[in-house]
């Protein structure tokens, strides 16, 4: 890995093609990770990948991770892989929830939506409300779709929006991947509840009916 | 043996050892269980088990006359849900399951699909009794390839005893074709709807 | 007339295969565009198996979440259980013994010839060679038995916790484990005769399913997928973790890149995981198991009895668990398919915040289109058989 003076080198080099770019670093159990600015995540991609002497051309994973309640909420990570000199690094672009905003009524991901999924009668999830965005939908949270620059990243992009409701906006199909088509509500948002069953045994099930 | 070969006591004694009577239902039961045709259906884990693993070598079994697994619904028996049934895929289940003829039986292997296993949320469907009559549980995560054989050889036995014990008003699932196209059958009763609404709400609280 | 079956060859059918088919190695839906018998499109689905795992360990002490993810890819369950616990290790800044990371090596390589075994067998019976799967899972069942004779499980076996493996090896399994390895060369010499030359496989394995190998980095694919293809990047040589760093073997690279070639490099992979563990057994020093940091490791039963503080400690870990300062960490392995990798987010609680892990299978996937387009349907099959996905680890 580049250790913390290369990084912090390389948050220099980025600085000057592209300032404010990289908000912050950080060098947390001898991993590096530059923390950037959503809006210009596609420029320290295409830094990190075509600038000769860095050369991260191999894109790990993309993922994504709720820092609820912490403010911005979500990060997407993405892991950048340098096969050559075998070094890894992180980048992470902040995204804040524009549904968390005061003015906003309603949170797209509230346990009403584990209900609406199942029915009044809890047959099977609703058919009315269809989980793709026509157009960008103003509560979601929006981010440049990268698969121009890493084509692995289109399913992985699609399994962020099906589980955190992330928007990145030039992915070719930007569809459900792993939760049925017409599924309400975002699932590992940290906010969305696990579901299930409770369990009865003898002492409470007289509980449930 | 021709007509005439024995008379009187020998012909008494021949009949009581050689001839047996029972009923035709018995007599097709018999053939029924020891002849299932099951279903190649491997959800998750279990499918390494069962059904890849206990038509293996070692544990066989052909040996119970399940050797010929059928690929197509239509020219099966027996549906082995070996694994975790998700939401996305209940359905499939249970039209393929509508696509069996009769007589069919189903057993529920692993303790994923017989109650919902360790993964109690909101992508396993906790039991796959919620959606179609099952006849037998097999628990265990996986459960050895033996324990299949034990559950296996336990729906035999209740194919060749009793195989309609009225379950399937229970379930719900009389007329299943109805219920993949919401027909009647496919709505639950109105007191099991309050009911499992009171307990999504003690389970939100 | 002419006209009439020009149009027809030319008309685009869509078909859907799956999600129940039997060559569909789990449950996989293809929609796929045929014009005749060839591919002209195809579109994965997925999501079937899904089962929320990833949402189902936020909820969980950290080493309840291991039974959770061992079942995510189901053949090759010891490599999650290894990025797991490598990343809680990395998190939590613990060193497991030298005896702990030998242990650890050999049931991962032992768990690599299971998983190609499995893939063997099952991707020869979609090709019609049936008897491959016995002769596969004669020896699965072997490797099987050394599982449950260390560790009381067939599958999914718990036996990676954080810090070490949860007991040492019983009296007898290094003399059980040293029969098999003599055995396994020789069965895996007669799984090629059977195969290697044999002429409908040939005809239906060679130069199918090629994709170049720029392309497959591009799309993020790793494991024998790639080195077939050429690129000699196994996780194995590059990071050092656990034992791999003293072992000699060799890494299986191909030329060509097509399902032939694929083929070869997992049966090789096999064999070179057998002299892996060899040298792991004749290697591995006395010791201790599992770490010594009571903070996150259970102590001896035995312990419990005579020190107050085991106790305590004992107490601690069952009920709530140890607790891990805030930090992220992403852990990469090289399971049998590709980089296996998991991301923990700890968020200072004693339950992961996040757990996230890049799945090969699902990565691969996206190889799948470029390898089957303008194909028949069966050289389709075939390419599904040799890209070895495993849906539960696709699905999660």
């Amino acid at each position: 890995m580049p250790d913390a003076p290369g990084l912090e080198l390389i948050r220099g080099e980025i600085e000057r093609d592209h300032p404010g770019a990289v908000l912050a670093t950080s060098f947390d159990r001898n991993q590096p990770a530059l923390i950037v600015d959503a809006e210009q995540i596609l420029a320290v991609l295409g830094w990190l990948r075509d600038t000769p002497g860095q050369d991260y051309r191999f894109m790990s994973s993309l993922h994504v991770a709720d820092y609820l309640p912490a403010e911005p909420r979500f990060a997407v990570h993405y892991e950048l892989l340098n096969r050559d000199r075998v070094e890894r690094i992180r980048v992470k672009a902040m995204l804040a929830d524009p549904a968390a905003a005061p003015s906003a009524s309603g949170n797209g991901s509230s346990p009403d939506d584990a209900a609406a999924n199942l029915g009044a009668s809890g047959q099977g999830p609703r058919t009315d409300t269809p989980a793709r965005p026509q157009d960008p939908d103003p509560t979601l949270p929006q981010i440049d779709s990268c698969v121009g620059l890493f084509p692995t990243a289109e399913f992985q992009e699609r399994e962020a929006f099906d589980f955190f409701g992330i928007v990145f906006n030039g992915h070719p199909d930007l569809t459900r991947i792993l939760m049925p088509d017409d599924y309400v509500g975002w699932p590992q948002r940290r906010d969305f509840p696990v579901g299930g069953e409770p369990v009865t045994f003898t002492y409470n099930e007289h509980n449930y009916g | 043996m021709l007509r005439g070969d024995l008379e009187g006591e020998d012909l008494e004694r021949y009949v009581e050892e050689k001839v047996v009577t029972t009923t035709f239902e018995k007599m097709l039961n018999l053939a029924r269980a020891n002849s299932i045709f099951p279903l190649t259906f491997g959800l998750a884990c279990c499918a390494i088990e069962a059904p890849i693993s206990i038509v293996t070598a070692r544990y066989d079994l052909a040996r119970f006359g399940a050797e010929a697994l059928r690929a197509s619904p239509r020219q099966a028996d027996l549906i082995i849900l070996s694994g975790r049934v998700s939401v996305k895929m209940a359905p499939v289940v249970r039209r393929l399951y509508d696509q069996m003829l009769e007589p069919k039986w189903a057993i529920s292997m692993g303790a994923c699909s017989s109650s919902g296993g360790m993964f109690s949320n909101y992508a396993v469907v906790q039991g796959a009794d919620k959606f179609m009559p099952i006849d037998m549980h097999i628990p265990g995560c996986p459960p050895r390839p033996e324990a299949v054989m034990y559950g296996f050889n336990k729906l035999q036995r209740k194919i060749i005893g009793s195989p309609d014990q009225g379950w399937r008003q229970r379930y719900n699932a009389a007329g299943t074709e109805e219920w993949a196209r919401g027909g009647p059958a496919s709505q639950p009763s109105p007191e099991a709807a309050a009911a499992y609404e009171a307990a999504r709400e003690l389970s939100r609280a | 007339m002419a006209e009439l079956s020009e149009d027809l060859t030319k008309e685009l059918m869509t078909v859907n295969i799956g999600p129940h088919h039997p060559a569909t190695h789990g449950v996989l839906r293809l929609i796929v565009d045929l014009e005749g018998e060839v591919v002209r499109d195809l579109k994965p689905v997925i999501g079937y198996v899904h089962t929320g795992i990833e949402k189902s360990c936020e909820d969980k002490s950290y080493w309840k979440v291991i039974p959770f993810v061992e079942r995510m890819d189901y053949v090759s369950y010891f490599f999650q259980m290894e990025a797991y616990c490598g990343a809680v290790e990395r998190l939590v800044g613990l060193e497991i013994p030298p005896r702990a990371k030998y242990l650890r090596t050999i049931f991962l390589e032992l768990n690599r010839i299971h998983s190609h075994l499995v893939w063997l067998g099952t991707t020869a019976l979609d090709l019609g060679a049936i008897s491959m799967l016995w002769y596969c899972f004669r020896e699965r069942d072997r490797i099987l038995d050394l599982f449950e004779m260390a560790t009381g499980q067939r599958m999914h076996t718990r036996y990676f916790q954080v810090g070490g493996v949860i007991e040492d090896i019983p009296l007898g399994f290094e003399a059980k484990l040293r029969e098999f390895v003599k055995d396994m060369p020789v069965r895996v010499g007669q799984y090629e005769a059977l195969l290697d030359r044999n002429e409908v496989f040939l005809s239906r394995t060679k130069g199918v399913g090629i994709v170049s190998r720029e392309r497959l980095l591009e799309l993020g694919v790793t494991g024998p997928l790639l080195r077939a293809a050429g690129e000699p990047w196994d996780l194995r040589k590059t990071f050092d973790y656990l034992a791999y760093p003293e072992m000699d073997f060799q890494i299986p690279v191909g030329t060509v890149g097509d399902n032939y070639d694929r083929y070869r490099v997992r049966v090789a992979e096999m064999v070179e995981s057998t002299r892996i563990v060899e040298q792991a057994l004749d290697l591995m020093p006395e010791g201790p198991f599992i770490a010594d940091d009571r903070k996150y490791v259970l102590p001896p039963r035995s312990e419990l009895s005579t020190s107050m503080e085991s106790l305590i400690h004992h107490f601690k870990l069952v009920t709530e668990g140890f607790r891990v300062d805030p930090g992220e960490v992403y852990y990469a392995i090289e399971s049998p398919r590709g980089e296996l990798g998991c991301f923990v987010l700890a968020d200072g609680s004693s339950k992961p915040s996040r757990v996230h892990f890049r799945d090969p299978s699902f990565v691969n996937l996206q190889a799948f289109k470029d390898m089957a387009m303008d194909s028949y349907i069966a050289d389709m099959i075939c390419s599904l058989g040799m890209l070895d996905p495993i849906l539960g680890g696709v699905d999660r």
